[in-house]
């Protein structure tokens, strides 16, 4: 565990600017290892970017830049993702 | 744009800032707003902060704790006066949101700051005249580092709510309550047992956070009854 380390709720307003929607209680589904549970409770690293990280095998799930107007989203290690109407 | 329209000190490191928004479409206890700052050169700064006050119209409240070498929190802290107009982007969460619709024990678990969410929680309680059995444990580094003592005491008289505190540092003297950071004993004695616990929400630095919900699993405590919102070092 690395004290730089939080959780997906630090990404709620970058998620809900690029989804629309609110995404902490959105269900991901990690591609590595099958654990699913909601973004929200996912772990999350700052660095240029952010990177969101399965809490069960620690996988990357979902990388986010963003630049100005523009964003970049790595959605790579989601099997699915699962978002109330 | 969000108008200031009130700051006061609550600890020698923690302000808590009254802002009127005026589209604010109201808050669930527990969400947060973003705080962007823009220099005149264009340079932006970004940090989430827990909102601490109940919903209430176009009023809400954020409790910010001043870190020293931080880029936005000593301008907030320090800066700030009523009149002024900042950019909030807000609210966002859903994960860690108080749940009026509670039917079981519900136990708040905050370290320093960490508090602030689990206070907006607390308050709105209060507001809706809930009798949900709310129990917050406290983790504070001194006595003058507890945020919203008085008012924790008068929420203390209400119904179903009670407050149990640990000072990590240093008491004052005569204090009989506990005096060590929280662990699996000290939660085995102030959380419900497995089973009655409804949910917790645990809010602080990291390392408190996790030392927390490890030891309520390890107690027997389902781990999706687990609600954690982590906050670190490199905020500000």
């Amino acid at each position: 565990m690395s004290e730089l380390m939080l959780d997906g709720n630090a990404a709620a307003g970058v998620l809900h600017e690029i989804f629309a929607v609110e995404m902490t209680t959105a269900v991901g589904t990690c591609a590595n290892c099958g654990a699913a549970g909601e973004v929200g409770a996912v772990q999350l690293y700052r660095g240029a970017g952010l990177a969101l990280r399965c809490p069960s095998c620690e996988a990357v799930l979902m990388k986010i830049v963003t630049s100005g107007r523009r964003a970049w989203v790595d959605l790579r290690g989601l099997r699915t993702l699962q978002l109330d109407a | 744009m969000a108008e200031v329209v009130e700051v006061r000190p609550e600890t020698s490191r923690t302000k808590t800032i009254a802002f009127d928004v005026s589209d604010w479409p109201g808050h669930r206890a527990g969400q947060h707003v973003d705080v962007r700052l823009t220099a005149e050169d264009g340079y932006q700064a970004e940090r989430s902060y827990s909102i601490a006050s109940a919903t209430d119209a176009s009023r809400l409240e954020l409790t910010v704790e001043r870190l020293d070498d931080g880029e936005v929190s000593p301008y907030l802290t320090e800066e700030l006066r009523p009149g002024d107009a900042i950019e909030l982007r807000g609210p966002v969460g859903g994960y860690f949101v108080w749940n009026p619709g509670a039917q079981g024990n519900v136990l708040l678990v905050g370290g320093g700051s960490g508090v602030v969410p689990l206070m907006a929680m607390a308050r709105q309680r209060s507001a809706e005249g809930s009798t949900i059995p709310t129990r917050m444990l406290y983790s504070a580094r001194s006595w003058e580092d507890v945020i919203y003592r008085d008012e924790l005491a008068q929420l203390a008289n209400e119904d179903g709510f009670d407050v149990v505190y640990t000072l990590t540092r240093t008491q004052p003297s005569g204090w009989e309550g506990y005096d060590r950071r929280v662990d699996r004993d000290l939660l085995a004695e102030v959380a419900p047992a497995p089973g009655a616990l409804e949910v917790a929400f645990v809010c602080g630095p990291t390392p408190f956070v996790e030392a927390v919900a490890g030891a309520l699993v390890e107690l027997g405590h389902e781990p999706l009854r687990i609600k954690t919102e982590r906050f670190g070092p490199t905020g500000g």
